[in-house]
């Protein structure tokens, strides 16, 4: 439909000038204002067509008021106006000839016009003819948008027309690019387009694709004898051979009426069941048809009467498909256009393969930082120190939850961030120090008690956090600079979200080595961890030690929580998500190993993107055997991929 | 130990004991079996609030059969099992004469079978897989039928959708509804190759690789669209990732079958705005009934509360009750049953709820966009659906349906004309 | 040889006589086939109570007297529920399609029957054939084996390759939690051919029993006092004798029970599959009354919580495990079952349903402080069992072990 008025439209669009009288628009929304007031795709394209065509100087404002969702139509006499909210439930409208103002009412008396996303769309489509040599830029840009969603042959003369008098670079490049992608898909001279396809053969982007993609689609098919003359054929079938079974081939013929279809066992049940006759059928007694050769005895019987039809055999089968030729052809008839096509594709496909690798690793390294960031805290407290800690995931919470709370006391969101990540390393480094204090310390020569110590302090926490927040997931909104995505092209990109992540990872593994390799703390808590009665004899004091080792690495949980909450959720189950995957981290990379971990968080990063690659529709499937692989890995390395040697290493 | 049990033991059933003595007999007790602690809390909490604040109104009224009514609250903690428990305590210890409860498909699954065992009366308020029909329960909540089959109807004729998405969270729900779908679009003559389909966990994070799938479909030139079953939690990193892509509402509407207003109050909709949902009701709905009950649990709740479809289902149900249960003047559970059938109340949405002989309502469909501040504009509102127990679109279905008026089966094969159970399948 | 080992240890004499008398005491109240002061679901509440005493003495056993902290013994508890729930729902449903396909015109076939079977269990999650590991379903005998067999199979395969590999100390915690929260998500997968998120439902109906849920309660509470009477026995039996000597030193110190000849795997390994069996049995008589299992009664909270239970009752002393279980998780039903009374401060009431497990964390942590031998530990009290005297010395060897004065707080 929309081509067919681009057609009439292109046409028009010549002679625009010399019959651009001054025709009012308000008439030819009334000869249409049933389709406008119910507004739906289905029925709408006469009213759009008989807009644009009008040739009324208003006909775009009229397109755009209305997809903008600013029309609106006065119940009394069905007249469409501009309407503009003044006060609680009252519109000033305006009429779109005169431009004056007619008056102010009440929402009562109008109908709100809210076209659909459909009929905006085909809107934007009307409106690209006005828009695509308009002086806003912004307006040609929405243009430009419009056909790259709905490319159309008329759009092709128009667009070259404007091309040459593009001002702006940008959209002049842009301009050029679409010219090219609706050469390929609607020149009339193949040379062109064959030219084109090889022109963009390059590129991988969706767009480019997608105008490929429809020029190699076949349709299957067969045909009695040899295969007809005048089809683009892309492959003859041979039924049987690898990707087309008999079974396949026999349907498709039974489909296009060519052969009768085979007796499934419902039918063959109905059958009998209709042919029952005193009791037997066929001569076969009912209460014997519960086997299945009864079945088919008593249906060949009906069968040889005349009162079924016979079961195709597979002799019948084969002597069918062998009268008949299989074949794939294409929509596209130009021989030239589809060789053409599908060369470029492949090229295409090529390093649409090698990016999305890339894509896949990126995807990977970054869910790998996340393990790292989850975990990194938990390397100190579990690794370093052997603390099992069960309530590092609701560190991590709390973290989060502080995100939560300054972003309600500040509202700019840099700030808020800005403020947050010391503030949640604050917190949970006092709850660290606290929960060290008061519990951790009397338990450290019991490590299974710490485990559940610190299992009652996690439930306890978790609880404790419904109860102040509830369960509603709380928002924790990222500053609009981290808003978006690094594209680098369309196949290839990571949002700016994770890059931050990924280097907060990898700023928060540089802290954690300058302050056990470089600082005070670092060799006394090295030597506390080692031997602590040792330490203490040379004047180390290992209960502090240990306090500020705590909450050292609490507090860099709280701020992996900010980090975790920007990018998903904050709720009060936001710890219990992470903390088996910490802990898997932290022991499969090696414990007391910072290297370790990261080689644990990559691992395991790259391994769960890798199954859900291979198995894209059920990610749960890759989460299950991301962990019975992570099982079977220690049973072979029991001290992870980094085992500390020597003494340290000793339980 | 033993002494401690018994003790215990004896308590606890002194205490019910003395509760159901202290109940004087002039009242009539409502069960309310939501969930309010676990993780389903969030959602059914809202729903506890919805049916005091109905029993309230109603006993402000002036009660029901010259009685006052008085609400009964379990918390069954989103323990399957403990439905099932809290149930048979409803029904046999605090005796009530009918229950309003439930939302997730697993757990109306576990409190099936106590209810017919103990013929109770169940309403249950949120949109569901269907397949199911009990003599003891009132669907007043949308089957797919009023709900995923509509939203499709719009993909593929508003939108042109001709490529679809359907992503989900791995449970029963989505399962079965992408099932109908996946048998119902291909009746539509969409190709299985132009089906996706994925599953991911409960509360899954790590969207990036699945969104990239999504826009990646567009490769062949055809129009895709989104259709998701995606639960509670895991949708606010879903949209995040989808608003970081890039990925606007005209490229790739997504619809969505289970975020509604509460759903939304956990977002910035900034980077959603013309993204769908489809419901039979929005907080949004333009009329006076509804202006009113907004403005009622507002009053209640406090200024910041939203209204949502299941609320609506429960302020339904419970009319229908009342009403059914004053024309039968009684609320002895068969009775009520009786006259159920065929009871009316308007909507909240505008035009009359019907109550059916399969169970299900007879309600319009209403497809909305996500506004920039968390409410949805109504763009489509249909007449009137009837809720369909058992779906057209697959094939062991079809052949089935509900009629308990008449029939007096839920599962009623009507190829061979026999009833094929009267116990509900869970 | 039987005498003189309850003569030996006259607590398991104790408590079985308390267990018959609290059942007997309880099948008197009842409403099946007494005098109807408890309820059924109550019933149903105390014979699952049972099955948990049982599950927590296998864990006793494991953890308090063989040293292994297994965060992952529900894996076992639910798998047998899952088995012999596989049997409950294929018989029900069986009945039913036969019912109702013997009225059709001609009789169905052995696969038209096996057909409608699967469509009507796996049409609820959009799926109609039944997977491989449905193989054995039709048989109640078969089902009943693979209730021990399955878990104890895993256990046994789990086990070796962890004790092979010396896999110990809170690593083993991790992995076994890693395990049953593996099994969790596999269950969770509609793909797994158990029903998703769903699981088995219905259980409580048995198939072709007509009596009503009144006595079904009451023969499934004396079927799990019977067990957890057997289980008790079974466990008091084994820690009594010379394996038990053995595990109790490895649970001390690996190392020197090592030294001195013992295969320690294989002690090991007997003791966890051994659990893993009672586990199974307790969840396949648990699951028939709470009537639905589902892949979130596996997750790994469930074991913690097991661990919880242990701990709070006392471990080390079959009789603390028992108590600990019913204590906990009676409590924990009253308490979130809105029973409990509201405490009002005045500015702000606590609702218990809010603030119980914040309380079960902190009493927890208490415990684990301040009263490591748990509830158990009031009997030593009032028994005036001294603890004895090592002059401030550790009590075990090594570092874990607690340390005198620990020990006597």
């Amino acid at each position: 439909m929309i081509r067919l008025f681009f057609a009439g439209l292109a046409v028009l669009l010549s002679c625009l000038t010399a019959s651009a009288e001054e025709r009012d628009i308000q008439p030819i929304l009334q000869e249409h204002q049933a389709a406008i007031a119910k507004s739906s795709r289905k029925t709408i394209g006469p009213a759009i067509d008989a807009i644009a065509t009008s040739g009324s100087p208003k006909a775009q404002t009229v397109l755009e008021t209305w997809a903008a969702k600013a029309m609106w139509m006065r119940k009394s006499d069905g007249a469409f106006l501009v309407g503009k909210k003044t006060e609680n439930k009252t519109y000033q409208l305006t009429d779109f000839d005169s431009g004056e103002v007619v008056g102010t009412y009440p929402s009562k008396e109008l109908k709100h016009l809210k076209p659909n996303s459909g009929v905006r769309a085909m809107i934007a489509t009307a409106l690209v003819m006005f828009q695509l040599s308009d002086p806003d830029k912004a307006k040609r840009q929405s243009a430009l948008t419009s056909i790259q969603r709905d490319p159309s042959a008329v759009q092709l003369a128009p667009l070259r027309a404007s091309i040459e008098n593009e001002a702006d670079a940008m959209l002049k490049a842009r301009k050029q690019r679409l010219e090219r992608l609706l050469t390929i898909g609607y020149d009339v001279d193949i040379k062109a387009r064959v030219e084109a396809i090889e022109e963009m053969s390059t590129d991988l982007s969706v767009d480019v694709r997608a105008t490929l993609n429809p020029l190699v689609a076949t349709t299957r098919s067969v045909a009695p004898g040899n295969v007809p003359e005048g089809l683009n054929i892309a492959r003859v079938l041979v039924p049987g051979a690898e990707g087309f079974s008999k079974d396949e081939a026999y349907d498709l013929l039974v489909d296009k009426g060519l052969a009768r279809a085979q007796v499934s066992s419902d039918g063959m049940r109905n059958a009998l069941v209709a042919n029952i006759d005193g009791g037997r059928v066929g001569g076969v007694p009912v209460a014997q048809l519960d086997k299945d050769d009864a079945r088919s005895r008593a249906y060949a019987a009906l069968a040889e009467t005349g009162r079924v039809p016979s079961l195709v055999t597979q002799t019948d089968i084969d002597a069918t498909l062998a009268k008949h030729v299989f074949f794939e052809s294409y929509a596209e008839p130009s021989v030239e256009v589809t060789t053409a096509a599908n060369h470029a594709l492949d090229s295409i496909g090529l390093k649409v393969g090698f990016n999305q690798t890339l894509d896949l690793t990126l995807d990977a390294l970054s869910l790998a930082s996340i393990y790292f960031l989850a975990a990194i805290g938990l390397a100190i407290t579990f690794g370093v120190m052997g603390v099992i800690n069960m309530a590092h995931g609701e560190f991590i919470m709390m973290g989060a939850y502080t995100g939560y709370v300054v972003q309600q006391i500040i509202p700019d969101h840099t700030v808020s961030i800005i403020v947050a990540i010391p503030l949640a390393f604050a917190v949970t480094f006092a709850a660290g120090v606290a929960m060290e204090r008061l519990v951790i310390r009397w338990l450290y020569a019991r490590p299974l008690e710490t485990l559940l110590a610190t299992f009652g302090i996690s439930i306890a926490l978790q609880q404790l956090a419904k109860n102040i927040f509830g369960t509603q997931a709380r928002p924790l909104t990222a500053p609009g600079w981290l808003d978006g995505a690094l594209v680098m092209n369309d196949v290839v990109s990571i949002s700016y979200i994770r890059i931050a992540i990924f280097i907060l990872a990898l700023t928060f593994l540089g802290i954690f080595l300058f302050i056990m390799k470089r600082t005070r703390l670092g060799l006394e808590t090295r030597a506390v961890t080692q031997n602590p009665s040792m330490a203490a004899s040379m004047g180390i004091n290992p209960g502090k030690v240990n306090m500020l080792t705590f909450g050292l690495g609490s507090g860099i949980a709280g701020i992996a929580g900010v980090a975790i909450g920007l990018f998903a959720k904050v709720t009060s189950e936001l710890g219990s998500d992470y903390i088996v995957q910490s802990f898997m981290t932290v022991v499969v990379g090696g414990v007391g190993n910072i290297w370790g971990t990261l080689a644990g968080a990559v691992m395991i990063g790259f391994f769960q993107k890798g199954i859900e690659w291979l198995n894209p529709s059920n990610t749960l499937a890759a989460q299950t055997y991301m962990i019975v692989f992570i099982i079977i890995f220690i049973q072979f390395r029991p001290r992870g991929i980094i085992a500390l040697k020597g003494r340290a290493a000793g339980d | 130990m033993n002494f401690l049990k018994s003790t215990l033991a004896g308590s606890l059933v002194f205490a019910t004991l003395a509760g159901a003595a202290m109940s004087a007999e002039d009242t009539i007790k409502v069960g309310v079996l939501h969930s309010l602690s676990g993780t389903m809390a969030i959602s059914e909490t809202t729903l506890k609030d919805t049916m005091l604040m109905l029993i309230d109104q109603q006993n402000a009224n002036g009660g029901l059969l010259g009685k006052q009514l008085e609400a009964v609250v379990v918390d069954p903690a989103s323990d399957w099992p403990l439905f099932a428990e809290k149930a048979r305590e409803l029904l046999t210890v605090h005796e009530v004469d009918v229950i309003f409860g439930n939302w997730t498909s697993v757990s109306r699954k576990s409190v099936l079978p106590v209810i017919e065992e103990l013929n109770g009366l169940l309403f249950y308020p949120v949109q569901y897989e269907g397949e199911e029909s009990s003599k003891n329960v009132f669907y007043t909540g949308a089957s797919p039928n009023q709900q995923a089959i509509p939203a499709t109807d719009y993909f593929l004729e508003e939108l042109g959708v001709e490529k679809f998405a359907l992503l989900g969270t791995d449970y029963v729900y989505p399962r079965t509804t992408n099932n109908i779908l996946e048998s119902y679009l291909k009746g539509k003559g969409i190709a299985d190759d132009d089906i996706f389909v994925n599953y991911t966990p409960f509360g899954h994070s790590d969207w990036s690789k699945i969104v990239a799938d999504v826009v990646a479909l567009g490769a062949d030139g055809k129009k895709v669209g989104v259709i998701s079953t995606i639960n509670g939690d895991a949708n606010i990193g879903f949209y995040k990732e989808l608003a970081a892509a890039g990925v606007s509402a005209d490229d790739i509407p997504v619809v969505a079958f289970s975020v509604g207003e509460e759903e939304l109050a956990g977002l910035d909709t900034s980077n959603l705005v013309g993204h769908l949902a489809a419901w039979n009701y929005f907080q949004s709905a333009d009329t006076d009934v509804n202006a009113e009950f907004v403005k009622t649990w507002k009053a209640t709740m406090g200024e910041e509360r939203v209204t949502n479809d299941p609320m609506e289902a429960h302020f339904i149900g419970f009319n229908m009750w009342v009403n059914a249960a004053t024309a039968a003047g009684s609320t002895e559970v068969d009775s009520v049953r009786a006259s159920m059938y065929g009871q009316e109340y308007p909507n909240l949405t505008g035009g009359m709820a019907v109550m059916l002989p399969n169970h299900h309502l007879a309600k319009p469909v209403l497809i909305g966009e996500i506004q920039d501040d968390g409410q949805f504009d109504i763009i489509s509102q249909t007449s009137e659906v009837a809720g369909d127990a058992w779906t057209d679109f697959l094939p062991e279905s079809a052949v089935l349906m509900s009629d308990w008026k008449d029939l007096g089966c839920g599962m009623y094969n009507t190829e061979t004309k026999t009833c094929v159970q009267t116990l509900s399948n869970y | 040889m039987q005498r003189s080992f309850i003569a030996k240890n006259p607590s398991v004499l104790i408590f079985l006589t308390c267990l018959a008398l609290f059942t007997l005491l309880v099948t008197v109240l009842s409403e099946g086939f007494g005098i109807g002061t408890i309820s059924t679901s109550f019933i149903k509440t105390l014979g699952k109570t049972l099955c948990l005493c049982l599950i927590a003495v296998a864990m006793d056993l494991i953890w308090g007297f063989a040293g292994i902290l297994s965060l992952g013994h529900f894996a076992f508890f639910g798998l047998g529920g899952y088995m012999i729930g596989m049997w409950l729902m294929y018989e029900r449903t069986r009945l039913i399609v036969v019912e109702s396909l013997s009225q059709a015109d001609i009789p169905p076939t052995s696969s038209e029957v096996v057909d409608a079977i699967g469509n009507q269990i796996f049409g609820v999650v959009g799926s109609n054939e039944f997977p491989l590991i449905w193989a054995f379903s039709d048989s109640l005998f078969l089902q009943l084996v693979l209730v021990v067999l399955v878990p104890g199979l895993l256990a046994l395969v789990f086990g070796w390759l962890a004790f092979r590999s010396r896999v110990t100390g809170v690593y083993l915690s991790i992995l076994t939690q890693a395990m049953t929260l593996a099994l969790a998500l596999y269950l969770f997968q509609n793909d797994s051919g158990l029903r998703g998120n769903n699981g088995l439902s219905g259980l409580q109906n048995l198939p072709a029993v007509t009596a009503s849920q009144d006595a079904v309660s009451l023969w499934f509470f004396w079927a799990s006092a019977l067990a957890l009477g057997l289980g008790y026995l079974l466990a008091a039996w084994i820690v009594s004798g010379k394996f038990g000597s053995v595990i109790r030193g490895v649970r001390d110190n690996e190392a020197r029970v090592r030294f001195l000849g013992y295969s320690v795997e294989t002690y090991k390994l007997v003791i966890f599959t051994l659990t893993a069996c009672i586990a199974a049995i307790a969840g396949a008589l648990y699951y028939p009354q709470a009537g639905i299992i589902n892949p979130a009664e596996v997750a790994p909270i469930a074991s913690i919580y097991l661990a919880v239970w242990v701990a709070i009752g006392g471990r080390g002393r079959l009789y603390g495990a028992v108590i600990g279980a019913a204590f906990v998780s009676l409590l924990s039903t009253w308490f979130t079952g809105g029973q409990a009374p509201d405490i009002s401060l005045g500015f702000y009431t606590v609702k218990w349903v809010d603030w119980w497990l914040v309380l079960l964390g902190l009493s927890f942590v208490a415990v684990t402080l301040f009263a490591p031998k748990g509830m158990g530990g009031l009997v030593d009290l009032w028994s005036q069992h001294k603890n004895p005297n090592r002059h401030g010395a550790d009590l075990g060897p090594d570092d874990g072990a607690l340390r005198e004065q620990e020990a006597s707080q």
